[in-house]
């Protein structure tokens, strides 16, 4: 579904990725872990443009999106992305925050768009915080509240940039859950995390990158109990 | 005449003309702002948009308004443009006061602009929406809450500039009390009831613009008791 090939990124002299190749199949949940700094984020937001390539070539179903002349606003209508810090849009509703994007990109009316938004809400629990402003949520009924934004554009790929990471450690729970309903029910995901325990329950892969390599990629099993690389033992013992 | 009286017989004589001029006062001034907006916004794009070029007219523009003194750039509008096309005195004098203001909303506008997190651009770009819509839909509404306060201040500034177009022959409020002050020898009593016609206007804007902060401040608050409210009922 995603082949990257040759991804290399700079920032001015700065070259955060070094030669990327990976691979992320339909329906696979590819997990990235790697200390601080080592270009997990880069590397997500490179998959959607939010950041340009510097060489490389990333195909999602066989589009180049490191062509120029790919509308990069139509691709990313198929990819979901969650941020860290969740980013609604404080002045707007939570049904607003939902519905906008469904509305003004896929052109539905607000009728449909408001009858999908409940079904989500619904799922997640959350139905009461339709009126509500973001500002009135805990962290964990926001970023619940985020993906369900992303969710209403029924992307075929969602990418998730530590989603736990800014939460309260008893909020952790409720958003990892929402993710492994995702991942059970067949969603293609990219997870960048340090929730250990999630990559190994729900992980299809693990990719461990460091210093803006790709060091060691393997089923979650293998690569936490038998890690082939000196730095991901290194890491591993760390995190563990 | 005692003070008091000249102040009285000043009112009784030009209060009704000082009053029509006020209307002419707050209409040049609306149009000014209006001008001036829709400039500063243009300007404001331009100067966060990634384009170098755009940015740096920007500059220039903002770099040239700002160095002239006000009252040059309406003199040089009302001969300079008036030259070439025709343009009514309140017109040339609305459009010289709008350029003016231009340059100052245009930096209000820029810095609330680059004050909402980068975080709104990036979720929304990312659901795909495209970069105007995002600046109308989410960035825009943000910036303008916050960008309130200080442009109340560049419209009340705006106001009493207004003044200046009093030199090419725009019948509003100064400008009575210019032509009044020269009829009557009470230049001091005229400037001061003129004052507070100023005065008032201002206090009039004012509370309509505290009125609308506060009412965007609430309006969060509002929906959220009315929320409380239909649940606990
Ligand atoms: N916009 C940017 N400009 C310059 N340097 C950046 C930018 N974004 C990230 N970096 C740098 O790139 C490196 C990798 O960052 P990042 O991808 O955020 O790492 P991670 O998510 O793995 O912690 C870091 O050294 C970081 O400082
Ligand atoms: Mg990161």
């Amino acid at each position: 579904m995603i082949k990257v090939t040759n991804l290399k990124k700079s920032f001015g002299d700065l070259e955060v990725l070094k030669d990327i190749n990976v691979q992320i199949n339909k329906n696979e949940v590819v997990v990235v872990i790697g200390p601080s700094g080592s270009g997990k984020s880069t590397l997500l937001r490179c998959l959607n443009k939010l950041e340009e390539t510097t060489s490389g070539t990333i195909l999602l179903n066989n589009i180049d999106l490191t062509n120029k002349k790919v509308n990069i606003n139509k691709v990313r209508e198929d990819i979901g992305m969650i941020f860290q810090q969740f980013n609604l849009f404080p002045h707007k509703t939570v049904l607003e925050n939902i519905i906008i994007a469904p509305m003004k990109i896929r052109k539905k009316s607000r009728k449909d768009a408001e009858n999908a938004a409940y079904i989500l809400l619904d799922k997640l629990g959350l139905v009461d915080k339709a009126t509500a402003y973001p500002d009135s949520l805990s962290g964990g009924q926001k970023q619940r509240i985020a993906i369900a934004r992303a969710l209403a554009m029924e992307p075929k790929v969602m990418l998730f940039d530590e989603p736990t990471s800014a939460l309260d450690p008893e909020m952790v729970g409720e958003v990892l859950n929402v993710m492994k309903q995702l991942a059970h029910g067949g969603m293609t995901m990219v997870v960048v995390t340090h929730e250990m325990g999630f990559a190994r329950e729900v992980g299809d892969r693990v990719i461990f990158m460091d210093e803006g390599y790709v060091i060691e990629e393997a089923d979650p099993k293998q690569l936490f109990s038998n890690p082939q690389h000196e730095r991901t033992k290194a890491f591993l013992s760390k995190v563990l | 005449m005692n003070f008091i009286e000249s102040i009285v017989s000043i009112i009784q004589k030009h209060g009704t003309a000082f009053l029509e001029a006020t209307t002419i006062t707050v209409s040049i001034t609306a149009i000014s702002l209006i001008i001036a907006t829709v400039i500063g916004l243009v300007f404001a794009f331009f100067k966060v948009s990634n384009i170098w070029i755009l940015a740096k007219l920007a500059d220039i523009y903002i770099f040239i308004v700002r160095g002239l003194p006000l009252i040059v750039l309406i003199m040089f509008l009302y001969y300079g443009i008036s030259s070439v096309i025709v343009l009514s005195d309140f017109i040339a004098g609305a459009v010289a006061l709008g350029i003016h203001s231009g340059a100052y909303l245009a930096e209000i506008f820029r810095g609330a602009i680059q004050s909402v997190d980068r975080g709104q651009n990036e979720a929304a770009r990312s659901l795909g929406m495209t970069a105007p819509l995002t600046m109308s839909t989410i960035i825009l509404p943000q910036a303008f809450k916050r960008a309130i306060p200080a442009l109340g201040n560049q419209f009340i500034i705006g106001l009493k500039d207004s003044s200046l177009v009093a030199y090419i022959a725009v019948t509003e409020l100064f400008s009575h009390a210019l032509t009044a002050s020269a009829e009557n020898y009470m230049p001091f009593e005229t400037y001061l009831v003129v004052g507070f016609y100023y005065l008032g206007l201002v206090l009039i804007f004012t509370l309509l613009l505290n009125y609308v902060e506060k009412r965007l401040n609430t309006e969060n608050l509002y929906m959220k008791k009315l929320k409380k409210k239909t649940h606990s009922l």
